[in-house]
């Protein structure tokens, strides 16, 4: 009973993980941009296919693999910020928040081009021999999403707090009219914030995809929950991706073991809806 | 004023009034010279798009929110319809009727509660609504039928009419079409849809104008809502035969593609949108492969240059070109 309750428990906190890294990308685009950035899902998804023919096709080792897809993917969203959002030079949300849906599509479209429509295996970090903790045998992947996910929020702590274009980034979430006021440039805010919304969606990719499957929509359902979690937290605030993250991955195991696995799936966006009504601006919205 | 100044200020001040009438009379005509029952098909199915696309880009255009779930309540209208009538063996009209009133119950309990926020809340709340109608379209196979979908749908009939074929299914979708239509007209030109507009131009200034914003912005989402679940039935007693796919996130967005290329805030151009997106497969060649380029660089070439919509955006960029050259002219 108790031993099952704590593979639930490993198992939501995997996958909360994931969704955490993920809305945490959503998160760092809206505080700059000001838009829902819908090309996020198909980041997650780059950053598998990546890792896949890094490994594979060219048969790099694990680390320099894992490193170079998560920068690929940040290349690739900051082309996006450039070539796909900056030109439209547009403050109206509807036309921005639209383009980016546009900008997945296609995203997509090129993904299933190059890797094709099937459905693939990426192999595990280090290989697959499960570890008991409390009796609870747990995947070594999952201890590396674990690690790997507070590493990426130790480093985006730093990156905020320490160096002058986190805090810049920060003003401009704050205030975006005083900060461009005092002369923060608003491009590279931008351009970094697409390249760490890339580069945490791609580890994401990368972290989760030899759990599930790899595939050229893969990231489309993992996106929409990071999404969820994102706005379940509070739409914008960082302790709040965290917490919406690991919420609705604890939810969605114990859901899916205690109650019926063909609709794990929707446990997320019912609780979301049921959050939207009681509590309208998230856990720890503002 | 000479009689051609009147004839043609006549025309001006009727302008809506006579294209809904040449639009009417054309489409009344159309079956006459075209009887291919496959082009009549394709008609028919932007029929059904333009009314979901009509409700959609009053929602969109005029009240400025985003919705990226109106396949959901299309879905609802299919399979409602298709529960309805099959297993429930009630007489279709009746079932189209009440399944709209169920729809509008569903649209009102969401939008109540998350249109009080600003944002993109919205957009997750329908996402997330289509999805989870989505899997139980899935899953829920004793009464949707699973992935395998629903058939056996009877056909719609007045008296002893029975819409079974593309030529009659012509003149009821069409029908349907042209009273929207009409509908949607006279709304934006009323105090509520004048309203509406403020609230998309500026949520604020329309409320400090006494427009009572968020009810305005409820009861669009309902009419919207609504508007798609009738074009669903209509899909399901069309066809006679529903399956999930049709009613996926992909179709929301495909959806919002039609109202922004047709121009978000543009009644005709939500005809024209729904015309051009679902005729787009027939004319390029190869279309499978490229579907996502073609639709996704349609919509972000029309956003970046012509955000207003195809049609509005090019009689902008001509009106403007003449405008200058008239200035350039009698400067010189």
């Amino acid at each position: 009973m108790s031993q099952d309750f704590l593979q639930y428990l490993f198992s939501g906190i995997t996958i909360g993980a994931i969704y955490a890294l993920i809305a945490l990308g959503f998160c760092v685009v809206n505080n700059t941009m000001g838009i829902v950035n819908f090309v996020q899902v198909d980041f997650v998804s780059l950053g598998g296919m990546l890792m896949f023919s890094a490994l594979l096709t060219a048969g790099l080792p694990m680390i320099p693999g894992l490193l170079l897809s998560v920068s690929g993917v940040a290349l690739v969203a900051m082309l996006v910020e450039r070539f796909g959002l900056r030109p439209a030079r547009s403050d109206n949300h509807l036309v921005l928040i639209f383009l980016t849906v546009g900008l997945s599509i296609i995203l997509r479209g090129i993904i299933k081009l190059v890797w094709g429509k099937n459905r693939m295996a990426l192999p595990p970090l280090t290989p697959d021999v499960p570890v008991q903790i409390f009796g609870a045998s747990v995947l070594p992947q999952a201890l590396w999403i674990l690690f790997l996910t507070v590493l990426a929020i130790g480093l985006l702590t730093w990156f905020f707090y320490r160096t002058s274009l986190g805090l810049s980034m920060r003003a401009v979430a704050s205030n975006p009219t005083a900060a461009a006021v005092v002369g923060i440039p608003a491009g590279r805010v931008r351009l970094t914030s697409y390249a760490i919304a890339g580069a945490l969606g791609g580890l994401a990719g990368v972290l989760v995809t030899p759990i599930t499957t790899l595939s050229y929509d893969v990231g489309v359902l993992l996106g929409l929950k990071g999404f969820a979690a994102a706005i379940l937290g509070g739409f914008g605030s960082f302790p709040g991706a965290i917490l919406g993250g690991l919420g609705l991955g604890l939810l969605e195991s114990l859901s899916a073991g205690y109650i019926s696995s063909a609709y794990k799936d929707v446990v997320a966006f019912v609780v979301l809806l049921l959050v939207l009504f009681v509590r309208p601006k998230g856990l720890l919205g503002k | 004023m000479t009689s051609k100044q009147k004839f043609l200020y006549f025309i001006y001040l009727h302008r809506t009034g006579l294209s809904v009438t040449g639009l009417s009379l054309a489409l009344l005509l159309f079956p006459l010279i075209e009887d291919n029952p496959y082009t009549l098909g394709l008609t028919n199915l932007i029929a059904i798009n333009a009314l979901v696309v009509l409700g959609l880009n009053l929602f969109i255009g005029y009240a400025g929110q985003i919705s990226l779930g109106h396949a959901a309540f299309f879905g609802m209208g299919a399979y409602g319809s298709a529960i309805a009538t099959v297993t429930l063996g009630m007489p279709p009209w009746l079932a189209m009727v009440i399944v709209a009133i169920l729809v509008a119950l569903v649209a009102l309990l969401i939008a109540v509660p998350i249109l009080r926020l600003s944002g993109h809340y919205l957009a997750m709340a329908t996402l997330g609504l289509n999805f989870v109608m989505y899997t139980v379209l899935l899953q829920w196979d004793e009464v949707t039928g699973g992935p395998s979908g629903f058939s056996g749908i009877p056909y719609l009939s007045i008296g002893d009419v029975q819409f079974d074929d593309e030529f009659r299914l012509h003149y009821l979708l069409w029908s349907f079409v042209m009273v929207s239509l009409m509908l949607c007209l006279n709304l934006v030109r009323s105090g509520v849809g004048r309203g509406l507009s403020a609230v998309a131009g500026d949520e604020v200034a329309a409320q400090a104008l006494g427009v009572n914003t968020r009810n305005a912005k409820i009861k669009v989402f309902i009419l919207s809502a609504v508007l798609a679940s009738l074009a669903g039935s209509l899909f399901a007693h069309c066809y006679s035969f529903v399956s999930p796919d049709s009613f996926g996130i992909f179709t929301s967005t495909d959806m919002v593609i039609m109202v922004v290329v047709g121009g978000m805030g543009s009644i005709w151009g939500s005809l024209f949108g729904a015309a051009l997106i679902t005729l787009l497969p027939e004319w390029v060649d190869m279309f499978e492969t490229y579907k996502d380029f073609v639709h996704g660089g349609i919509l972000v070439l029309v956003l970046m240059f012509l955000p207003q919509g195809l049609v509005t955006g090019l009689i902008d960029t001509i009106k403007i070109k003449l405008a200058l050259r008239r200035r350039k002219n009698v400067a010189s």
